[in-house]
């Protein structure tokens, strides 16, 4: 499995244990510095104006009156952005096209959400700030919206884009709509597949917009010389992806940009894209001034990405004693105002847990007058599996089998063949599977309104452009620099590997992240990627430092390369080399590293490949109370496969934030849109998600199933998590009171509604 | 209209500081006197990101204004620890992995001490009561209520 | 000779075939060779395409190396939240 060579490790092996994480007392004492915490002196404070209309032509912007306030030293406006010719980029979860990027940003034509960018200030108080965008006079010409997904797929509906012209089918259409792209996978014979089962089960669910719900709001500080280099300070995911957009967009040279990702509170994927930062800086570039800019709440909720609300129809077929030999599903899934939902996961995912023979699952990919969708941990998939994991669970009632080992008989292994395509390697579905089995939850008896449910979920998990590096300082400490931004314990974990690989105490390395001018490109912290990859690359940088200490402890030994080895923290004679050979420690050579050739460091450089899926099961107790609909969480148990904790802590925080983001999503969040476009739940108050009362404690088992392609066996964690909890909370809901909901969230007044219904039907 | 200018004891000092009638003490502790632990995560009341304590009852800054801590006396999450020392809920916090991103942890400390200081012998049930008003995205709160249960019984031993 | 199999849309691009027997020994190779057979997939080759060898997803992996007896899927890129 170790693939790098020299083992540093004296058996004191940090990797797999509980420390303290090096930047946590900054967090407990409230030192640390996140996006709105930082300041430059001279400062503008820079605020948006955005439409309140859903759907709008803009037919002129006139900024003559906030520009003469006393107090606004800028004002920008669509005139200050290039346009973007039409291409597809990689960003974050989807492809993006530019033209859309620089739109969404800051709106052209029309505006297309409530919450859409139309106009930028940059002022000496906030309080002048939004004076002045009162002062700015835009002329709208309103044009109908339209907000759900099925609607925006009928024709006659209200068109978004006149070049939107739908890719995927024959022949292509010649009038634009709102369906960006359809696209299927196919495997094997769906109709042979069905003439096989003996049951068959076909629902349709539906499910709503959920926004990430970091607590952090979208900040950025941008400053702008006169000769265009910039300097910006923001909370994101990917301060290097940050870089490429606001230099494209704003035309300027990547290497003069220098982007520091603060701290930052919480991403989900929600902070892989741009809102504020290019706006900062096209306006301290213009005030000559530096810009500081900061969401406000309902800003977030308005105007940044959640996730796809979406119509899912599934249909599976099995045979009597259990064997799924029928799968398809058709996926509409809502992008927000610009293509590109992820539905292209969503299909993907679908079926995957399982090994079948025969799937076809088609997607559609809509757009709508909303917000453009961002990733949101494991984007697409919670949405997909969690159709199919309901209708699991309605063949496993009905064929009187109990659904784990329903799962059991059907469940990928390795040398599965997954439905998009490639076989699996080793994977740890049937562990978690039977971890949950062997529970004392799974065995707990149930009363009277209380229900029990399982489900399971898989995410693919990447690798990528990953640049850290490992230096030696004087005294034998060592800093690393990791480049990808710490949401939850990546810092910890990266140290403790490179502790094991160098054999030197964990508190001797300290790390930091490290800011665009400091380190090779680095892909952004999401795809359950940050621990996988910089893991990957300390090692490279570990291996590095101690060839070199090698080659010069040769040298000062008079001897040859196989004669010497780094082991233990030291490189050490093989057999014995007479009186000046004495084992040298990395703090030894630190002390003569200027004698002996100069600074010594190592830096990983690499495109990590090699992630392998992470699958888990999620078992939940749930209790519905019959006057107020309202589901009490009662015992939840996660089990999933980590390949290997580096962390546990972490990992096992991974696991149980994730669950709880899931819980939010199957009972109670959700966009609640008027019939006039606009959003009506944007605050925390009425966009409810899970608080302390509202969970019990989280059980987490950590199932480890090596991932060979890393060196320490690491799978990535941290989406998955949030696949589960949808199909084990539906499926549970159907065990309490009998009623298979399709609907999400299952909120009190749904819940209330399907059993006086039911009792009323009863009656009759 | 000319600011007000305002005298308080933050943090145990006794300071001063001008402020606009709709500051909110949230606005002057990170703004004007350069406190920024304490977060705005929504400036509804809603998060908790902005906890502090006002005469020693846990309030969210973002709805009390500046000029109404006139006389009054602010403890925010930057008087937590004692010199060097952390206090134990912050320990804890450290010990259990009850933080991820972290934003939501000086509300939390805040909260939690002073539930402490009020209880010190909490049940599950009234931790995540009265920790309801602190939302985290991350941790799912396993680990905040371990590491609250397990700073209560570290205070109780003295 | 490698299998080569375009999962979803990409037959699209090729005018349905979605099975191709070519004698690649790289991912680079293999996508000059597809290309010289179906130029309109070259764009979608360029960006946004997953390569998994015998089971193993590769992205932006051009000089991955592809087996005689290799089986080759061509996905769409995959990435996260």
């Amino acid at each position: 499995m170790a693939e790098n060579g020299t083992n540093g490790t004296n058996g004191q092996g940090y990797v797999g244990t509980r420390t303290i994480r090096p930047d946590g007392v900054d967090k407990v004492t409230g030192r640390a510095r996140f996006g709105a915490d930082f300041n430059l002196a001279g400062q503008l404070i820079g605020r948006v104006l955005r439409s309140p209309h859903p759907h709008a032509r803009i037919v002129k912007i006139d900024t003559s009156k906030a520009e003469a306030l006393p107090g606004v030293k800028a004002v920008i406006t669509r005139d200050d952005f290039a346009d973007q010719s039409s291409e597809f980029i990689p960003a974050g979860e989807m492809m993006m096209n530019y033209k859309d990027v620089v739109r969404n940003v800051m709106a052209r034509e029309k505006a297309l959400y409530e919450g859409h960018a139309v106009a930028a200030v940059a002022a000496t108080s906030s309080a002048i700030a939004r004076k002045a965008l009162k002062l700015i006079d835009v002329t709208y010409e309103v044009l109908p919206h339209v907000i759900d997904v099925v609607e925006a797929m009928r024709p006659g509906a209200p068109v978004l884009h006149d070049d939107l012209f739908t890719v995927g089918v024959e022949p292509k259409p010649d009038k634009p709509s709102n369906i960006a792209k359809r696209i299927e996978i196919t495997l094997g014979d769906i109709e042979a597949g069905f003439a096989k089962a003996d049951v068959i089960i076909e629902r349709e669910f539906k499910t709503a917009p959920v926004h990430q719900g970091y607590i952090e709001p979208h900040a950025a500080l941008a400053t702008v010389s006169e000769d265009g280099s910039t300097e910006l300070w923001c909370t994101t995911q990917g301060h290097y992806i940050v870089r490429a957009h606001c230099a494209r967009l704003l035309g300027l040279d990547i290497g003069k940009v220098r982007v520091t990702a603060t701290e930052i509170g919480g991403g989900f994927g929600g902070k892989t894209v741009v809102y504020l930062e290019p706006l900062a800086i096209a306006l301290s570039r213009k005030a000559k001034r530096p810009v500081k800019m900061v969401m406000s709440r309902e800003e977030v909720f308005k105007s940044s990405g959640p996730t796809s609300g979406a119509t899912v129809r599934v249909k599976m077929g099995a045979t009597k004693d259990g064997r799924f030999v029928a799968g398809f599903a058709e996926l509409k899934y809502q992008a927000g105002a610009f293509q590109g939902s992820p539905v292209q996961p969503g299909v993907m995912c679908a079926y995957a847990p399982y090994d079948m023979e025969n799937v076809h699952v088609i997607g559609y990919d809509v757009v709508s007058n909303r917000p453009k969708v961002a990733a949101y941990r494991a984007p697409g998939a919670p949405i997909s599996e969690f159709a199919v994991e309901s209708v699991v669970d309605e063949i496993a009632k009905k064929l009187g089998l109990d659904p784990i080992e329903l799962r059991l008989m059907n469940a990928a292994h390795e040398g599965t063949k997954a439905a998009y395509g490639p076989k699996f390697g080793p994977i740890g579905l049937e562990e978690t599977l039977n971890s949950i089995k062997k529970t004392e939850h799974w065995n707990t008896p149930l009363r009277k309104w209380q229900g029990r449910g399982v489900a399971s979920g898989f995410w693919f998990n990447i690798g990528g452009e990953t640049s850290a590096s490992l230096t030696v300082n004087e005294d034998g400490t060592v800093s690393l620099m990791a480049g990808t931004p710490d949401i939850g314990g990546l810092r910890a974990s990266l140290a403790m590997v490179a502790a094991d690989e160098l054999g030197i105490p964990y508190d001797k390395v300290r790390p930091i992240i490290g800011d665009t001018g400091s380190l090779g490109f680095n892909f952004l912290t999401g795809g359950s990627r940050s621990a996988f990859s910089g893991s990957m690359a300390i090692v490279e940088a570990a291996k590095q430092i101690k060839a070199e200490l090698c080659a010069r402890a040769c040298k000062l030994w008079e001897a040859k390369p196989d004669q010497v080895e780094f082991k233990d923290g030291a490189v050490r004679p093989i057999g014995s080399l007479g009186e000046k050979a004495k084992p040298m420690t990395i703090a030894d050579f630190a002390k003569v590293a200027g004698k002996t050739g100069g600074p010594i460091g190592g830096y990983g450089r690499i495109n990590a490949q090699g992630a392998g899926p992470s699958l888990g099961t999620h078992l939940v107790d749930l209790e519905v109370d019959p006057e107020t609909g309202r589901v009490t969480i009662l015992r939840y148990t996660v089990a999933q496969d980590a390949g290997k904790a580096l962390h546990p802590a972490y990992v096992e925080g991974q696991f149980q934030g994730g669950a709880v983001q899931g819980i939010g999503w199957a009972l109670n969040e959700e966009y609640v849109y008027g019939a006039d476009g606009k959003l009506q739940n944007a605050g925390f108050l009425d966009y409810r998600m899970p608080v302390a009362s509202d969970v019990p404690m989280i059980d987490a088992i950590l199932v480890e199933v090596a991932n060979p392609k890393h060196p320490y066996g690491v799978r990535g964690v941290g989406e998955t998590p949030i696949i589960p909890p949808l199909g084990a909370i539906a499926n549970a809901m159907e065990n309490a009171t009998g009623i298979r909901f399709t609907e999400l969230p299952m909120s009190p007044p749904k819940v209330l509604k399907a059993l006086r219904e039911r009792e009323a039907a009863a009656k009759v | 209209m000319a600011k007000h200018h305002i005298e308080a004891t933050v943090n145990g000092d006794a300071m001063e500081f001008l402020c606009e009638t709709e500051d909110t003490l949230l606005d002057v502790l990170r703004d004007t006197l350069q406190l920024t632990g304490s977060k705005e995560g929504c400036s509804s009341g809603d998060c908790g990101a902005c906890s502090v304590m006002l005469n020693g009852r846990l309030v969210c800054s973002c709805l009390v204004l500046g000029c109404e801590v006139a006389g009054h006396r602010v403890d925010t999450i930057e008087g937590v620890a004692k010199g060097q020392a952390l206090h134990p809920l912050q320990q804890k916090f450290l010990e259990h992995a009850a933080l991820q991103c972290g934003i939501c942890t000086p509300g939390f400390i805040v909260a939690g001490k002073a539930l402490l200081e009020k209880n010190p012998n909490p049940t599950d049930t009234e931790i995540r009561y009265w920790l309801a008003g602190n939302l985290c995205r991350c941790t799912g709160y396993d680990k905040i209520v371990t590491a609250v249960k397990d700073a209560a019984v570290a205070l109780r031993k003295g | 000779m490698p299998r080569v199999v375009l999962v979803g849309n990409l037959a699209q691009l090729t005018g349905g075939v979605a099975e191709f027997q070519l004698s690649a020994t790289s991912v680079k190779q293999l996508f000059q060779q597809l290309a010289e057979l179906h130029p309109a997939i070259q764009p979608h080759l360029e960006e946004g395409v997953a390569v998994a060898i015998d089971g193993q997803i590769y992205q932006d992996a051009l000089f991955q190396p592809i087996g005689p007896n290799s089986e080759v899927f061509l996905l769409p890129q995959i990435a996260g939240g």
